[in-house]
């Protein structure tokens, strides 16, 4: 059973674009579609460390603001020829809130 | 044994639920009430009512020879106050009290009224019930009226009157409209269906007050100040359960009254059905669901086994005189696939969205002729993996070749018209060919054709391509992204042609491939449509690269660098302390003087950039757009106030120009120069526009760099005045920034459009250069303001994490 925690409301973050969770092993970066799909991942491109919540949120990709990498939301793998993955971790919107889950992000460092 | 059926609510669901109960046990004893003063009637049907193509009479579902038939009494127009649980009583408004054995719920629901100021006014209505209808129905030509919502009931509404002649503005807090149904795309489609039969959209638009003179609706105010004067106020934004009496009676009630499988209550002997309902967490408001429940509720009735099931939850819309359908579920989501079709001459507009090759949802608008074949694959959830590259084009294409659009355009007769814009049919195209014009340059300065609007480029290629054969080369000109066909050059030309204001507009027009554009081709798109419609269309922050998002420069290590403007290069003790102050309050690393006469404080942690533009803007400095396609800097040397060599004031007029200038987007970052003499100590003529001072005027150059290309200005004008300086400089960015393509230096853009033809725009023709003047100042009404002054208003909370986990992690 996964435990869920309360992050923000879903209005928080603007739509086509993010906003950063602060935990004790760094920055999640919490992403929301266009059409209000909400994703976390990790909020650090493999190539250089760019800070992906900074970036251009397209269809369900979003576009690493240092050197362009793309990335797919929902599986965190680099796009075209770039390569390297990023880490996710299960989002979801219930009656508006956004809520993540609590154990995989304390489980980062470990996974 | 006959039972006591007490239904208090005459509603779609209740008389559904009566006519399954009667059919099988005419036996019971049923007593209806309903506050409508009627019975049931179709609901769904009361916009073909409004629009007048059907009358109330046609609507009716149970007439009162129906009631009569099946014995039932009709306490129309009576209300239930109270139902007392423990004596099994209901109490009517006049006081009747009446026993029950079994008491059936369906009270429907309550349209949400927003509470505004003044929503108490008379004239203020929802639309849910035949009274709403007639007054909307007494509106006429002579009348205004408002609309809330731009929902599927606002819209209906809207439709409706408007097709009685009645002047309609809607009004929706959301950026498109029925955004719970419809996607950006097929919004856009629909709000323009809607302008053309005369309805006035206004989207984005938050309502703050009603206002009404001696008890009645005047106006509705807008929250930017905009005054729409309305005679008839009607609110559509959403409807709640409405559960007030059951409440009151004690039994379980959440967002609806809860209900189990067999519609039964937390009370054994109270039933609910249809919208008042809660099932398994979910309300609901439309009636096929309700009409499950209604068989289930008489079911348990009788005393028979049922169970209510929540269907998929695909659902199926229209809007009365739009082709739009949407079904299913087309959120972009975790392995989701887009598959995108537009044909922009025929406004079709077609989304499928799949999930493991099994269409899980689709929007559609304006050919809406396949949408029960897309509709049933998704609930049969048909593997499509083998006809995945036609399935968009519908059932027709399936099994056969597709269509070939050039076989289509070479049966076109030669009298067809391929260039409306400029009256060319497809005979003069194949003319201008045959006299050697072989791509589409040679073409459009033989013919005029597709140089106007650019609609019909695509098809001057095909006449091409079907003339010429293998001779023919599609041009390899360079599309702007992998989202579309189109060049710049094209996508520019028909934001103007076409009027294009949005970014949705632009991508249905010109046949994006992608639902909502990429990184590459949505922060050109929206510049284009800022610089060319100032006015109409409003900024998306969402669109822009990161540095024009949060206004500083994004480091490589994820802090940002701040600079604020130094006006001309001049500064003073105040400015350095302010600067040396934030130095020290925000531990900024480093601290640099600019090659562009200015400091920049680099390092500075992207949390901070709020708190560090309020002390630098409470100093009277603001941005200084390091980071923006905008004006950067205008560098000076000292000039006439201090050098002996200095003819004119080049600090002074540096200040003027970058004053003018600031905070003006343009498609590539504008940089000037003014020095005071021909040594040029400012750099003037390796900037975009450069100015150099001379004993009897100015001269002024454009097209200079030094970047990746060194470039010298070239001579543009030489003029007598100050006045005149600002006039051509201002002129001229204007005239870059409608014509140049994204990300182009001023440099390249006169290579292409040429220094002459500039020249003639902005020097010899004195009206036009006014007139670049007068839409430059328009611009720069909007955006010469400093946006850190903005974002430390309302935005400086977005700029903190959205959460900090940091304590719940280390647990
Ligand atoms: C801060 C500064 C260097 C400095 O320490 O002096 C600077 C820093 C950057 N320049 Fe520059 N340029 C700076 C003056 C210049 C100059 C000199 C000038 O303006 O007189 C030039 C040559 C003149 C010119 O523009 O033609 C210059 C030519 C470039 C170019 C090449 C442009 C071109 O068209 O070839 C780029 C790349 C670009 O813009 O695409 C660039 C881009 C950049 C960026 C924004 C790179 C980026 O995208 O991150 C650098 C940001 C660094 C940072 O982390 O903040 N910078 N850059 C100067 C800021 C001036 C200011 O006050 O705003
Ligand atoms: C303009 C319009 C268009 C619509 N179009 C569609 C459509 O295209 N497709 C679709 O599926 N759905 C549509 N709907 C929704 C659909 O009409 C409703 O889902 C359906 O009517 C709900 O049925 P119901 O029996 O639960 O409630 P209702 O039909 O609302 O009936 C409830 C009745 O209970 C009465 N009542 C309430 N309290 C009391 C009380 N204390 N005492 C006595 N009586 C009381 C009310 O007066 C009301 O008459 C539309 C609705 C509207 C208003
Ligand atoms: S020259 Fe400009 S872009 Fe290159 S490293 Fe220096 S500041 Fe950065
Ligand atoms: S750091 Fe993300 S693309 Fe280089």
């Amino acid at each position: 059973m996964s435990e869920w925690i309360d992050i923000a409301a879903l209005e928080d973050i603007p739509q086509r674009g993010a906003r950063v969770v602060k935990t004790a092993e760094g920055c999640v970066a919490v992403f929301r579609t266009a059409s209000d799909e909400v994703y976390a991942l990790d909020n650090s491109c493999p190539h250089k460390q760019g800070p992906l919540a900074e970036g251009i949120v397209h269809g369900a990709s979003v576009t690493c603001p240092l050197h362009n990498w793309v990335f797919d939301l929902a599986t965190g793998e680099a796009q075209g020829a770039d390569e390297g993955t990023v880490a996710t971790y299960p989002a979801r919107v219930e009656a508006g809130r956004v809520l993540l889950d609590a154990e995989r992000l304390r489980g980062r460092v470990a996974a | 044994m006959t039972k006591k059926l007490v239904i208090i609510g005459a509603g779609m669901a209740s008389g559904r639920a009566l006519e399954h109960l009667l059919k099988e046990d005419p036996d019971w004893d049923v007593t209806l009430f309903n506050a409508e003063p009627r019975g049931n009637y179709d609901r769904i049907m009361l916009s073909p009512v409004l629009a007048g193509d059907k009358s109330y009479e046609d609507i009716v579902i149970h007439d009162s020879a129906w009631y009569e038939e099946n014995g039932v009494t009709c306490r129309f127009g009576e209300k239930v106050e109270t139902i007392d649980r423990a004596a099994k009583t209901v109490t009517a408004a006049n006081g009747d009290v009446l026993e029950y054995d079994k008491l059936l719920i369906g009270t429907g629901s309550k349209p949400f009224i927003i509470p505004l100021p003044g929503h108490d006014l008379d004239g203020v209505i929802a639309y849910r019930d035949l009274e709403d209808t007639e007054l909307m129905m007494s509106m006429t030509d002579q009348n205004k009226v408002v609309v809330i919502g731009g929902g599927l009931l606002g819209l209906e509404a809207a439709a409706g009157m408007a097709a009685r002649g009645v002047d309609v503005t809607v009004v929706h807090i959301m950026g498109h409209l029925m955004e719970r149904q419809l996607d950006e795309a097929a919004g856009y489609l629909l709000r323009k269906a809607l302008i053309d039969k005369g309805i006035t959209v206004m989207c984005s638009a938050n309502s703050k007050e009603i206002v009404g003179e001696d008890g009645k609706v005047k106006a509705l105010m807008l929250d930017d100040g905009t005054e729409l004067p309305c005679d008839l106020l009607v609110m559509a934004v959403g409807i709640r359960p409405n559960v007030a009496l059951a409440e009151a009676s004690g039994i379980a009630v959440g967002r609806g009254i809860h209900v189990d499988d067999q519609m039964i209550t937390s009370d054994e002997n109270i039933l609910a059905v249809g919208e008042c309902v809660e099932h398994n967490g979910a309300v609901f408001g439309l009636v096929a669901p309700l009409y499950d429940q209604a068989k289930v509720v008489a079911k348990t009735l009788l005393g028979e086994e049922a169970t209510f099931v929540q269907k998929d939850l695909s659902t199926k819309l229209k809007v009365t005189g739009c082709d739009l359908f949407s079904a299913g579920d087309f959120a972009e989501g975790e392995g989701r696939e887009d598959i995108v079709f537009r044909d922009p001459a025929r406004g079709v507009y077609r989304r499928l969205v799949l999930e493991d090759n099994v269409i899980v949802g689709t929007v559609m608008y304006g050919d809406t002729a396949d949408s029960n074949w897309f509709f049933g694959m998704i609930k049969d959830k048909t593997d499509i993996s083998d006809m995945r590259e036609t399935v968009i084009f519908g059932p027709a294409y399936q099994g056969g070749a597709p269509q070939d659009p050039l076989a289509a355009v070479a049966a076109l007769p030669d009298d067809a018209e391929i260039c409306g814009c400029n009256g060319i049919s497809k005979g003069d195209i194949v003319a201008a060919i045959n006299e050697g014009a072989t791509d589409l340059g040679a073409i459009r300065a033989e013919t005029k054709a597709s140089g106007s609007c650019g609609t019909c480029t695509g098809l001057v290629e095909q006449v091409l391509a079907t003339t010429l054969g293998d001779a023919f080369v599609m041009p390899t000109a360079q599309p702007m992204c992998g989202c579309t066909d189109m060049t710049h050059e094209d996508v520019r030309r028909m934001i103007k042609s076409q009027e294009l204001k949005s970014m949705a507009a632009v991508m249905q027009e010109c046949g994006w491939k992608t639902s909502c554009g990429c990184h590459v081709c949505r922060p050109a798109l929206n510049y284009y449509l800022l610089a060319d419609w100032p006015v109409e269309y409003q900024d998306d922050p969402q669109s822009r690269f990161i540095n024009e998002r949060k206004h500083a420069n994004i480091q490589k290590d994820g802090t940002f660098s701040v600079v604020p403007r130094m006006w001309g290069g001049i500064t003073n003790a105040n400015e350095l302390r302010a600067i040396a102050d934030a130095a020290d309050k925000f531990d900024v690393p480093t601290v640099k003087v600019t090659g562009g006469q200015r400091i920049d404080l680099l390092g500075v942690k992207g949390e901070d950039l709020p708190a560090i533009w309020k002390d630098l803007n409470a100093a009277g400095m603001v941005s200084g757009h390091a980071y923006s396609k905008g004006l950067r800097t205008v560098k000076t040397c000292v000039g006439t106030d201090h050098c002996r060599f200095g003819t004119q004031d080049s600090t002074g007029l540096g200040i003027k120009l970058e004053k003018a200038l600031w905070g003006s987007w343009t498609p590539h970052k504008v940089k000037l120069g003014v020095s005071g003499c021909p040594r040029n100590c400012a750099e003037a003529t390796c900037k975009d526009i450069g100015i150099v001072c001379v004993d009897s005027g100015f001269e002024i150059g454009v097209g200079g760099a030094a970047g990746m290309d060194v470039k010298e200005v070239q001579a543009f004008a030489k003029v007598e005045t100050e006045q005149e300086v600002m006039d051509v400089c201002i002129a001229f960015t204007q005239l870059y920034r409608e014509h140049a393509k994204y990300l182009d230096r001023m440099y390249k853009f006169i290579d292409k459009f040429g220094l002459e033809w500039c020249q003639e725009r902005v020097i010899d023709d004195l009206e036009n250069r006014k007139a670049l003047v007068d839409r430059f100042e328009l611009s720069q009404s909007i955006y010469r303001k400093d946006p850190w002054a903005e974002h430390v208003e309302d935005k400086a909370e977005t700029y903190q994490p959205v959460a900090n986990l940091t304590l719940e992690a280390a647990e």
